[in-house]
């Protein structure tokens, strides 16, 4: 994912640097980096390269912990075939799009505004800082449970604030209606996330040079024009990076359907990760549960694939 | 959003910083009182909504059960009652998990950072064959899914014997805030001054000790704004920790709140022990949020948003 090109320039320079001090100490250079980055890659090579290459070989053969054992045969893609044909996995995929689409783009949008408006300086920064930053630091265990009891249906402040309001008469069971509870879910998952969205889109916005504004304004553009052709433009980079990072984020979303609803009622809310979790931890079925799990990476890729090379998003750390 | 809050930018570009008095002088006099108390409205309606479910919860621990679960819901709580904090604080289970949350997350992000940091210096100042495959591979992780290797490190784990060992835990956290770690240094370490590092070698210092004497000092807060990063993501982690860990003695505290039954298992749903263990756990970290919210946004964007 890193991009040569992008890095050939600080490169050339810092060749020009290292020549200065003859090629021996290039060598030393080279030797020296790659002995300082070993620790690191041995540890992603032992704890995640090396288990996701076991779970793709788990994932072609029928392997069931259940009994000890059994016989583990080798079926090769079936697993995969079986998968497209399971309509647990069709409703998963259902589930889990409808989170990723609905929370990242109410949570763009809101980020947004909130972002434009926090824009500039003004009495109480530091509170308004401080919490936005609160969301994002709880964890998403115990957001899950404030959330829960939150929406309980005899006792939940949710309730009580709509009827005060006059908007219900009967109190809405939040938590165990099909149609209902994957729309609770999902207001959660904005509440937790879209304050980091605003964050990120911010720190973009702050990069914006204010003489572009200020020329703007002697053309006699008026704000939504500013917005639509200096702001929205120059933002994008930034943009593709937060929706980057939160797509990705929401397609592995686990811990709020475990503790919220554990993909209930039915499984009306039961994401991709938990569907694969429940097949491997509770049904013992390692072989399918790891098809499933390698399906949802195989997902991942495709998603940063399609930020990185169709939408042109910058590749993290490969630039600069 | 109307116009008037659209062409803000024109007059605020001032950073997360305070102090542009030149940008806030201007909006002065442009923007007049009513808008002025619009923004403000807004502004407060924001900070509600990111704070009122946490001070629900925090209003609801207070509370004794018989004002806890009522109808219409009362919000004051009157009298103020702890008794739901000396509850937990009995239940072993619960504070065994604090302990071993603090445990796990301080030994993960430590060797995070010990070997994050030195491969962050290297990534940004020496060139190396394999740099950009590394990269990438750091990048990977970042977006990899846990699921995808539980199943292979779950059976190995328990091939080891290492289910219920710490270790269990800790090693995979040190991967997933690897590239967190990595990313925030790296961005750190292009932007120190390469002038001091050159002339430490033209007095004769070697690369080792010029990263020790020169590089190390410079970079203390950027390895604490790290620390503080990776220690809140470690903490919050739950996938591997529900998995790794059952022994009731072994719990982190997000599996423990998870798994709250409280103390009197008759009461079906102690809402008032969950909402009081809720604010214990999330304590440390709303407290490292406000001592250090600057560092920790500059830590959390400036991956994002230099590159």
């Amino acid at each position: 994912m890193a991009t040569t090109e992008q890095t050939a320039a600080p490169r050339a320079a810092n060749v020009a640097r290292t020549r200065r001090w003859g090629s021996s100490q290039a060598r030393a250079d080279a030797r020296l980096g790659l002995a300082l980055v070993t620790p690191a890659v041995i540890t992603i090579i032992a704890i995640a390269c090396y288990p996701l290459l076991r779970s793709i070989w788990d994932s072609m053969h029928k392997i069931s912990l259940r009994f000890a054992n059994q016989p583990r045969p080798l079926i090769w893609l079936q697993n995969y075939k079986d998968i497209l044909q399971d309509a647990r996995w069709h409703n998963a995929l259902w589930v889990t799009g409808r989170v990723v689409f609905v929370s990242v783009g109410v949570e763009l949008v809101l980020g947004m505004i909130i972002a434009l408006l926090l824009n500039r300086a003004f009495q109480g920064r530091g509170i308004v800082r401080a919490s936005i930053l609160v969301p994002w630091a709880i964890t998403t265990v115990v957001s899950a449970q404030m959330w829960s009891w939150i929406y309980d249906a005899r006792y939940g402040v949710s309730n009580d604030i709509l009827k005060r309001l006059h908007l219900i008469t009967k109190p809405i069971i939040f938590l165990a209606q099909p149609g209902i509870t994957i729309w609770a879910m999902i207001g959660a998952e904005i509440w937790k996330t879209t304050p980091f969205m605003a964050l990120l889109l911010l720190a973009g916005l702050q990069l914006i040079p204010a003489d572009l504004y200020e020329a703007a304004a002697i053309d006699g553009t008026n704000g939504w024009q500013n917005f639509w052709k200096i702001t929205l433009p120059l933002m994008k980079p930034t943009i593709l990076v937060a929706l980057l990072f939160r797509t990705i984020d929401a397609v592995r979303i686990f811990d709020l359907p475990r503790v919220l609803t554990n993909g209930g009622p039915g499984q009306s809310t039961e994401t991709l990760v938990l569907y694969a979790y429940n097949t491997l931890f509770t049904n013992l079925n390692f072989g399918y549960g790891s098809a499933l799990a390698v399906s949802t990476f195989l997902i991942v890729v495709l998603v940063s694939f399609l930020y990185i090379k169709v939408l042109g998003a910058p590749a993290q750390g490969s630039r600069s | 959003m109307t116009a008037p809050q659209l062409s803000q930018p024109l007059e605020g570009i001032s950073g997360p910083v305070p102090g542009a008095k030149a940008t806030v002088r201007t909006r002065r006099v442009r923007s007049s009182g009513l808008q002025q108390a619009i923004f403000y409205l807004l502004v407060a309606l924001f900070v509600i909504f990111c704070l009122a479910p946490f001070i629900w919860t925090l209003d609801t621990s207070l509370k004794g059960e018989s004002t806890i679960f009522t109808v219409p819901v009362r919000y004051i709580p009157n009298p103020i009652d702890f008794a739901n904090y000396n509850k937990i604080f009995h239940l072993s289970r619960f504070t065994h998990s604090l302990i071993n949350s603090l445990i796990v997350a301080s030994a993960a992000t430590a060797i995070s950072l010990l070997i994050g940091s030195v491969c962050a210096y290297a990534l940004a100042r020496l060139q190396f064959p394999g740099k950009n495959f590394i990269l990438a591979l750091v990048l990977g992780i970042a977006m990899f899914p846990g699921i995808a290797i539980i199943g292979p490190l779950f059976r190995q784990f328990n091939a080891w014997h290492l289910t219920n060992n710490y270790w269990a835990l800790i090693l995979p956290n040190v991967t997933f805030t690897l590239p967190l770690c990595i990313w925030t240094l790296n961005a750190f370490f292009r932007e120190l001054p390469l002038e001091l590092e050159e002339s430490a070698r033209v007095d004769g210092c070697t690369r080792m000790q010029t990263f020790i004497k020169i590089v190390a000092p410079l970079a203390a807060p950027g390895v604490f704004t790290a620390a503080i990063l990776l220690f809140i993501q470690a903490w919050n982690e739950f996938l591997f920790a529900r998995t790794f860990m059952t022994q009731e003695n072994k719990l982190t505290a997000t599996v423990a709140i998870a798994q709250f039954t409280g103390a009197d298992v008759s009461s079906q749903f102690p809402w008032g022990q969950i909402t009081a263990a809720s604010i214990i756990v999330t304590l440390p970290l709303v407290l490292l949020v406000l001592l250090f919210q600057r560092r920790i946004i500059s830590g959390l964007t400036a991956g994002a948003v230099k590159g």
